[in-house]
């Protein structure tokens, strides 16, 4: 009797707590809001299944507890039942799984003209690259970095001489615009996570991953590392500034592009050697 | 599919043996008999005491753990670098060298032999090493926390490349230790295992078909089977990981540049480890969940006096989720990098997976129905577990749909649904089997009230961990954050939050004092149990004597007629029939 209340319990708690919890995702501020909606779906299916499983069996409890002179009936199976039961967790597990799988279609597909960001993890820090006036990102490689070429940006590759750095800095996007993140690791393991974004993927040295967005939300929001990368996993936080289209490129147009960077390095080089 | 007054056809002798008994070994001294013995149930012991001893290491390593999230900073000796490592060690030593330790070498030595109806394991001395070596693993892994750097503290995943790089602690003697223990395990894991997988095929006694086995020796079957299967991937990955920051290979890892510093690694690929070690990991997730599966079943079926309802289907769901549980590793790399097409796979591989999970659990409920319900603490235990296993298989689905994986991924939302799946339900397993066999084992019962109070403070304690963790994953809080500081996105009341789970925690750890004051009082003050307190109808409850002796059946072995859930059989004189009790009149059981 107490055990089958007590289970009930449990049941209400939970359903209670889920519905007066203050802690939500956050309001999201990009494109992906069929994430949020599959969320929903998803509770609703599941929690279904549970609250049924957990009161039939709370019921069971109190019904068919222990009494003097009970005895339970004798029943090895029943192949119809569970067949009909079967029918309808396939069922349940298609109508998450289908719309699913299509969300995901468009979240490995990039839109045609999406804005190509590189960002660029290192223990434990941001840095971030555009591709400059021609529109192209040169290539990179750990190989090429040292003292005056942080990006390791290939030094030959004239595709590469306008990219404009960022380096252990914030990152500043335009509103509106599918961002195609291309994402660089010269160490370890990290992850470009934006809560509001909802999108996250890992960086992953030694090759460059990719995921896309839009934010939609004017604003300041947090990049955090979600690939544990060593002691300074949570401090590797940089923000990403989301603004109109102006003023991210007025913003833009202030950085250092790759070859003004080594300009500047080698003349601080010379000055360096002539003292 | 049975009534004992429908019987038309006479019954017939099962067959007579294959193979005749073979003459045991016999331990000669106090040594051969109690320390470096052969009996499978002596190792069982050891087995399950060392598993119990390194467990309650972990269990401290967890409270260092909530107690930094709930009060960072507030303990001086937890740094960043100790966290880390209380957060690896607990992980590794919670799935590896305690949950499949004492599933498979605890209670898979105990029951098989008993339950199949054999003397021992089929190769008692290579079951005796495999014990062992086991020790000697787990006193690898314990040396790491006295070396200098003390244990690693990469995560239980061990990614590399941060595994082996400065920036993670304990990267100097720790990460060794780690690999060569998990080696090492392995290797004893792999002498035990062949054994449970053949004593299941080759040593049952007469009559005992597959189709009867109880439903605990599938599921631990199922899982050294897998097991060994899975276990190399971590073998491989291991040695390749050691021969990496030991010798300089680059197996795993590419060119790195590491403060300024070209490494001397190049062309490794850190992905290929990650598939590797899932290709282990998860099917690890399941070799923990089949034994626990099989278990609550005969649990259920026991205390409810009941037949298991759906037998078959349920050997065919632990069969079916044995092979599916192969080919679902990509789930846990959704983000990282690997090609997104295989996404499309995983993800459905993963969600069929939950069709033969949630068949068990329907199965699980349906015993219930026109059951006569004993609420002894081992079924409250298995009640427990369904609630548990129920919460934390639904959250699979979250996150086994890889879009909504993608927002839920390495937040707190992944910890709270492992724990609360691999977590809390199998480890309720654990103690409802305890409560059951330990009658058995020891000759007295545990006491009933100190179990229930146990139970209510157990169960209810980690559901108060675990389902509100949950929440903090909703709201974005990343795992393996040794502090959040101040973030925009996370109200101040998540630290409420933090400091109620942590209260939980503390509470349900402490608890657990109330488990082994019970089980050191009762070997003396327990009630004498007799050969079958709980009235139960497989084989291990029939042996001649409690304990049962060496060689478990006296001279003769059992002959078995029916399944092991005959239980309220219509036209039985007692509610249940044992396994080897002579056939009814006109009986005709699975």
């Amino acid at each position: 009797m107490l055990v089958a209340l007590i289970m009930v319990a449990v049941v209400a708690a939970s359903l209670l707590f889920h519905f007066l919890s203050p802690w939500r995702m956050t309001p999201i501020a990009s494109n992906w809001g069929y994430i949020d909606n599959m969320m929903g779906a998803t509770f609703w299916i599941t929690a279904a299944g549970f609250v049924a499983v957990i009161l039939f069996m709370a019921y069971c409890l109190f019904r068919f507890r222990h009494q003097e002179g009970r005895r339970a009936a004798y029943e090895p199976e029943n192949q119809k039942l569970e067949g009909w039961l079967a029918i309808g967790t396939t069922i349940a597990v298609v109508a998450l799984l289908a719309p699913g799988l299509f969300v995901w279609g468009q979240f490995i597909n990039v839109p045609e003209g999406a804005m190509e960001v590189e960002a660029m993890g290192q223990q434990w820090q941001w840095s971030f690259r555009f591709p400059g006036a021609d529109n192209r990102m040169g290539s990179s490689d750990v190989v090429f970095i040292d003292s005056n070429n942080a990006f390791g940006v290939n030094p030959n590759d004239p595709r590469g001489q306008d990219d404009i750095l960022v380096s252990n800095d914030d990152l500043h996007l335009p509103i509106g615009k599918p961002i195609k993140m291309l994402l660089r690791s010269i160490d370890v393991l990290h992850d470009f996570y934006v809560p509001e974004f909802r999108a996250k993927m890992d960086l992953v040295p030694g090759i460059v991953t990719y995921f896309w967005f839009t934010p939609t939300k004017i604003g300041e929001f947090e990049i955090l590392c979600a690939a544990f990368c060593g002691v300074g996993h949570p401090q590797m936080r940089a923000k990403v500034v989301i603004e109109s289209e102006d003023e991210f490129k007025t913003w833009l147009a202030a950085r250092q592009t790759f070859a003004q960077s080594r300009r500047g390095e080698a003349a601080h080089d010379r000055r360096a050697s002539a003292q | 599919m049975t009534d004992a007054t429908l019987g038309e056809k006479e019954n017939v002798l099962p067959p007579p043996a294959e193979v005749e008994d073979v003459e045991l070994y016999h331990a000669k001294s106090w040594l051969t008999h109690y320390v470096f013995s052969q009996d499978a149930k002596i190792i069982a012991i050891q087995y399950a005491g060392t598993a119990i001893a390194i467990g309650l290491v972990a269990l401290v390593m967890s409270w260092v753990i909530r107690l930094q999230l709930a009060f960072p900073g507030a303990i001086p000796f937890i740094d960043a670098s100790h966290y880390y490592q209380a957060v690896t060690m607990h992980g590794m030593i919670m799935v590896v060298y305690m949950l499949t330790a004492i599933f498979l070498g605890g209670f898979g030595n105990y029951l098989i032999p008993l339950m199949v109806g054999a003397r021992d394991m089929v190769f008692p001395y290579v079951n005796m090493l495999s014990y062992w070596v086991y020790l000697l693993a787990t006193l690898v892994l314990t040396a790491s926390f006295f070396v200098p750097g003390g244990p690693t503290g990469a995560g239980w995943t061990l990614y590399p490349p941060q595994a082996i790089m400065s920036g993670t602690p304990g990267n100097d003697f720790g990460i060794i230790l780690m690999l060569a223990s998990l080696i090492l395990f392995i290797v004893g894991f792999t002498m035990g295992g062949l054994n449970y997988v053949v004593t299941v095929l080759q040593g049952r006694t007469r009559g005992m078909t597959l189709m009867r086995l109880p439903l605990t020796v599938w599921g631990i079957f199922a899982a050294a089977v897998m097991a060994l299967l899975a276990f190399p991937g971590l073998f491989v990955a291991c040695v390749m990981l050691l021969l990496d920051r030991t010798l300089g290979t680059s197996f795993f890892m590419p060119g790195i540049v590491e403060g300024g510093e070209h490494l001397k690694y190049n062309g490794g690929s850190p992905i290929l480890f990650q598939h590797l070690f899932w290709f282990f990991g998860h099917p690890e997730v399941y070799i923990v969940a089949l034994p626990a599966f099989g278990i609550v079943s005969d649990l259920i079926s026991t205390h409810a006096r009941k037949n298991i309802f759906g037998y078959r289907m349920m050997v065919w769901a632990i069969v079916a989720i044995g092979v599916l549980s192969m080919v679902v590793w990509g789930h846990h790399m959704y983000v990282s990098g690997m090609n997104p097409l295989f996404g499309f796979f995983f993800a459905v591989t993963t969600l069929a997976i939950a069709l033969p999970t949630a068949i068990k659990v329907y199965n699980w409920v349906l015993t219930l129905w026109r059951a006569d319900i004993h609420f002894t603490t081992p079924m409250l235990f298995a009640l427990g577990f369904i609630v548990t296993f129920v919460n934390g298989g639904i959250t699979g689905l979250y996150l086994g749909n890889v879009i909504v994986d993608v927002p839920l991924s390495a937040t707190m939302f992944v910890v709270a649904h492992f724990h609360m799946v691999m977590g809390v339900a199998p480890v309720l397993v654990i103690f409802g089997a305890i409560y059951h066999w330990y009658p058995k084992i020891t000759g007295r019962m545990l006491d009933e009230t100190l179990g229930k109070i146990h139970f209510w403070i157990t169960f209810l304690g980690a559901y108060a961990i675990f389902f509100p963790m949950h929440y903090l994953g909703v709201l974005g809080v990343p795992r393996r954050f040794y502090e959040l500081g101040e973030t925009a996105f996370v109200p101040h009341s998540a630290a409420a939050l933090n400091i109620f789970i942590t209260m939980a925690a503390l509470i349900v750890g402490a608890a657990q004092a109330i488990f082994f004051f019970n089980v050191f009082w009762s070997l003396r003050h327990g009630k004498p149990s007799g050969s079958n307190p709980w009235r139960a109808t497989s084989l291990e409850w029939q042996t001649p004597e409690t304990p049962p002796g060496h060689g478990n059946w006296g001279k003769e072995l059992p002959i078995v007629y029916r399944w092991a859930y005959a239980y309220s059989v219509p036209g039985a004189p007692e509610d249940f029939l044992p396994q080897n009790a002579p056939p009814l009149k006109g009986e005709h059981s699975p």
